[in-house]
């Protein structure tokens, strides 16, 4: 059977619905949006030189100006190679970005200041590395979006993806604690004075490879089925690649001693098997599975410790960061979720404003704790303005997956946006002391070079898939030679024969 | 697949919601106790960016700063260490501030109302002024004097307190509090040393952390005569010279008084004057107990027994100060409330369930040594703006009026013989006419007894220039009140000299 695994759209869905509102590109609305991220960025900057050094240098306007170019940059690839992009998710990713790229500025000057040395130049000190990652990060985006004119073509090396996406997430897992540990979580990769984060760049990977695997096995996942207590389960032999997945997460766990990436790879599988499927009992086997395993593995912790004594580790101080016990301990204490916390009170709902407060009492600010210094100096009233800006990304992103016509793109589209939301509230729910923490970084604004890429590969992929979303069926340009029509079949997809 | 899309983007949604709702709880309702948490030095910080106000007495500085080079911007140093130290206390980094620190925090951090123009002008200046500060009415003088005699106290007695005040305003010329401490270690930004040298104090026996001046309360033995005193001449039926019953023995309920020696008062009749110069315990035994219970405490009770409230800070704010120790006469009652005459025998001697702190014996010899009129005691004479412009200046307020001008001068003609002829010899200094009264109380089985002595000071104008009260805790070695009469001798000497 070589019909297309991806069914035909019913006119009243989606593909009608972008149709019509695809006859606008929305790109001026893009341009305005992204004009307005840069000033409050820009006001950002200058806020932080007059409460820090009591005046407005000149200095500051480099770095803002220089970031507001680059963005300009990639909005014109933006105009003409996905002209029907979403008009949001661009400006709302580059005042994230741009207000990372602030605050991590903020603190290099504050430490400038401490020390007595000069104010740091402009690709100096984290802030400036910030500020060249952001630069390569939106040239590889670019890259994405002029090199890939269809995102179906990625359904051509899902296998390659998917090998490379296990072999980059077991990596650091397999590496001795020398060159993969940092603060208690082995997922780096390091070498010298450099290290990534391999997950970061697995995670796009195993998405790509999950979406072309689940379209090929949607049918028999969807429809084998036993019911059982009213709910349709799967056959046994289906739920193998979800097995798998499953153990393989929690390998992860118990040998990056990281809770944080297991959730992450086991809930953007679960979904996307979810979203393929629209069967809820995947969900119901995957959040059992899941939180069934990270009990397991707290008593396990708990009773013979080992590999699981560090996630036990953190769900104590999670349970009671603030016992004394628990603050004073030697070491793995919770003296950094609370220095979090009190930073995020002292903030309160307004916050002390940029550069007033002092972010710095907080370890890891620049990386998995900047949600916390950045509270201190926006306050309750700025992190809710930063949350929606996220929320809004993310559904951005699940939308261009609800307008998107073919299962591939919808898959893709749903799984790195939820991936997204999804790291963003373990990250900011591990911060606020809702959940245990686990070391992520927070998208866009965290300090690192892995990330930031990775993420905008991400952000690039939602652009290039909701371009593919609102674009009309025959635009003039692709009349006038454009980029080829996409191929309506997806690679070497077909759908495997019920066997019951 | 797009039902599921939609589910997915509502879990974001709760997901984001429950972020949202813990930084509610983090940044609004907890912020308060974030903001004041001790584990959060933000406050601090803040707090040492401006220099905190300095205490002063007669021109000599008491409490000042030292620019650091750290993040806390000012070291609190003590120059006299641990002579002023049980009354200006220490401002330390975390731990609560003690003394004068503490009470007058509002003016020396410059936090107070008051100073709410330096803090206006800081705004548009961009300065940061210290705080207010504290002028002491203490007389270096007296105090180093009091602190002087009482280390070297020719007894070798380890625990003690003295306490002078000025008669005609309540202004407390000096007060010293032994064993002290230095508060020097206290204060410092090393949180390690603070809290060490804090547990250290702590824990020692001789309590140096105790104001034993205000906080103390020991039987006051035979100094409770002058309140008896006082009421016998208060209720019109004695007189100087009324003949007294005394002798040598006297039993009274199943109590046996005895004079302290055998040759004081053997013989059957003895005038009031005489029965307070030589001490005379059967005399005072009898007095009390036909004066009566309800007569005793009353007068013990106008003279400031029984005072829960009392604070010695400045006159302003009487809810702030050093906090005085009630002084006590104890029910002197039987289990069914009828006075207990063998209690009230000894009561009168200041024994028995009688308690007062060494403030309270000052207050007393003030009182006789101001007509009658008790004033409130003081310790702050001035509080001065950063700019040495003064913002309060005491003004002496009468507190209590136990008896009338003319039973105090009968109780000064009383005391005045006591030093000159009597028990309280020691305590003679030449260019005043002093007077006093001795006090020996028994402690316990086997331990020492407690030496007082309380008296005041005319100089050559017929001013009362001092008042005060020496307390030794188990004088070894038997007459115990002599070097007590002694050191105040020196302490009024001191005060009357340097008081003018």
């Amino acid at each position: 059977m070589t019909a297309s695994a991806v069914p035909a759209p019913t006119p009243t869905s989606t593909g009608e619905m972008s149709r019509i509102r695809g006859l606008k590109t929305r790109r001026n609305a893009e341009l305005g949006l992204l004009v307005f991220a840069m000033l409050l960025v820009a006001a950002f900057g200058a806020t932080v030189e007059a409460n820090q050094f009591d005046e407005i240098r000149p200095g500051f306007w480099l770095p803002a100006a220089l970031i507001g170019t680059l963005f300009l940059g990639l909005h014109m690839v933006v105009r003409f190679t996905a002209p029907y992009a979403d008009p949001v998710l661009l400006p709302a990713v580059a005042l994230i970005n741009g207000i990372g790229v602030a605050f991590l500025r903020r603190l290099d000057i504050a430490r400038a200041i401490a020390q007595e040395t000069p104010e740091p130049g402009l690709f100096a000190d984290t802030s400036g590395r910030q500020l060249a990652w952001t630069l390569l990060s939106l040239v590889l985006a670019s890259v994405l979006l002029l090199v890939l004119r269809d995102h179906k073509i990625i359904s051509r090396y899902a296998y390659t993806l998917g090998l490379v996406g296990i072999v980059l997430m077991m990596i650091p897992a397999v590496l001795p604690e020398d060159y993969s540990e940092v603060n208690g979580a082995k997922i780096w990769i390091k070498f010298g004075a450099f290290s990534i984060q391999p997950g970061e760049f697995a995670k796009l990977a195993l998405v790509s490879f999950f979406a072309y695997y689940l379209v090929r096995k949607r049918e028999v996942l969807s429809l084998a089925s036993h019911r059982f207590l009213g709910i349709d389960f799967p056959r046994g032999r289906d739920l193998g690649p979800v097995l798998t997945v499953w153990l393989f997460s929690l390998l992860v766990l118990v040998f990056e001693k990281d809770l944080g990436t297991a959730l992450l790879y086991f809930g953007l599988f679960v979904v996307t098997l979810y979203v393929a499927t629209e069967r809820s009992s995947w969900l119901i086997i995957g959040l059992l599975l899941f939180f069934g395993g990270v009990y397991v593995a707290y008593l396990l912790g708990a009773a013979i410790g080992g590999p699981f004594a560090n996630f036990y580790d953190r769900a104590e101080l999670w349970l009671d960061p603030f016992s004394q016990e628990n603050y004073t301990r030697e070491s793995g204490n919770s003296y950094q979720l609370v220095q979090g916390l009190l930073g995020l009170g002292t903030g309160g709902l307004f916050g002390t404003g940029p550069g007033a407060g002092s972010p710095g009492k907080v370890p890891e600010v620049r990386t998995d704790f900047i949600f916390a210094g950045l509270g201190e100096e926006i306050g309750l009233f700025g992190l809710s303005a930063i949350l929606i800006i996220y929320l809004l990304i993310v559904e951005r992103g699940l939308h261009a997956a609800l307008a998107v016509r073919d299962s591939f793109g919808k898959l893709v589209a749903g799984g790195l946006a939820f991936t997204l939301g999804l790291q963003l509230f373990v990250i900011l729910g591990g911060i606020t002391g809702l959940i245990p923490l686990t070391g992520q970084t927070t998208p866009f604004l965290s300090a690192g070079g892995s990330s930031l890429m990775a993420n905008w590969l991400l952000i690039a992929m939602l652009l290039r898939i909701s371009d593919a979303a609102r674009r009309p069926a025959n635009t003039p340009a692709e009349r006038a030679g454009g980029p080829k029509k996409a191929p309506t079949q997806l690679h070497g997809a077909m759908t495997e024969v019920i066997k019951p | 697949m797009n039902a599921p899309l939609r589910r997915a983007g509502v879990v974001v949604l709760v997901l984001f919601a429950l972020v949202f709702g813990k930084l509610n709880w983090v940044q609004a309702y907890k912020a308060d106790d974030y903001r004041t948490d001790p584990r959060n030095n933000r406050v601090q910080v803040a707090e040492y960016e401006r220099p905190r106000g300095a205490i002063e007495a007669g021109g000599q500085t008491l409490a000042s700063n030292t620019e650091t080079e750290g993040e806390l911007k000012y070291q609190r140093i003590y120059p006299k260490k641990e002579i002023y130290a049980p009354v200006i206390g220490y401002k330390p980094v975390n731990l609560g501030a003690t003394g004068v620190e503490n009470f007058e925090n509002d003016i020396l951090s410059g936090s107070s109302d008051k100073l709410f123009a330096d803090r206006v002008s800081d705004m548009f200046t961009g300065d940061k002024t210290g705080g207010g500060n504290i002028v002491l009415s203490l007389i270096p003088a007296a105090q180093e004097k009091a602190w002087k005699e009482m280390v070297n106290n020719e007894r070798g007695v380890k625990r003690g307190a003295a306490v002078a005040i000025d008669p005609t305003t309540g202004a407390v010329q000096a007060m010293v509090s032994m064993p002290s401490y230095d508060p020097n270690p206290l204060a410092s930004h090393d949180d390690k040393i603070a809290v060490a040298e804090y547990r250290k104090l702590d824990s020692e026996k001789g309590q140096p952390l105790l104001n034993r001046a205000v906080a103390s309360t020991l039987p006051p033995g035979s100094v409770f005569k002058v309140i008896i005193s006082a009421a016998a001449l208060e209720s019109g039926a004695y007189k100087l010279d009324t003949e007294v019953p005394a002798g040598a023995v006297y039993q009274e309920g199943g109590a046996t008084i005895r004079n302290s020696a055998d040759e004081v008062c053997p013989g059957g009749e003895i005038t009031l004057k005489e029965a307070l110069t030589t001490s005379c315990n059967t005399a005072y035994s009898r007095m009390g107990v036909k004066l009566g219970r309800d007569v005793v405490i009353d007068t013990a009770k106008k003279f400031g027994f029984e005072d829960e409230s009392l604070r010695v800070g400045d006159l302003e704010d009487l809810n702030t100060g050093l906090s005085v120790a009630a002084s006590r006469t104890g029910a002197i009652a039987n289990q069914d409330g009828s006075v207990d005459k063998a209690a009230l025998a000894q009561s009168s001697l200041g024994q028995r369930d009688v308690r007062m702190t060494p403030l309270q014996g000052a207050l007393i010899a003030a009182t006789v040594a101001n007509d009658g009129k008790q004033m409130r005691p003081y310790l702050v004479q001035q509080q001065l703006d950063s700019d040495r412009r003064s913002i309060y200046t005491a003004k002496p307020k009468v507190l209590r009026e136990p008896v009338t001008s003319d039973v105090a001068g009968g109780l000064r003609e009383m005391m005045i013989s006591v030093v000159q002829n009597g028990t309280g010899k020691n305590a003679k200094i030449s260019g005043f006419s002093v007077g006093g009264k001795t006090g020996t109380a028994q402690n316990a089985e086997g331990a020492d007894d407690h030496g007082w002595f309380i008296g005041f000071a005319y100089d050559k104008d017929g001013k009362a220039v001092s008042a005060v009260c020496v307390m030794l805790e188990n004088v070894p070695g038997g007459h115990a009140s002599a070097e007590a009469a002694r050191i105040a001798g020196e302490i009024m000497k001191a005060a009357g000299r340097g008081g003018d």
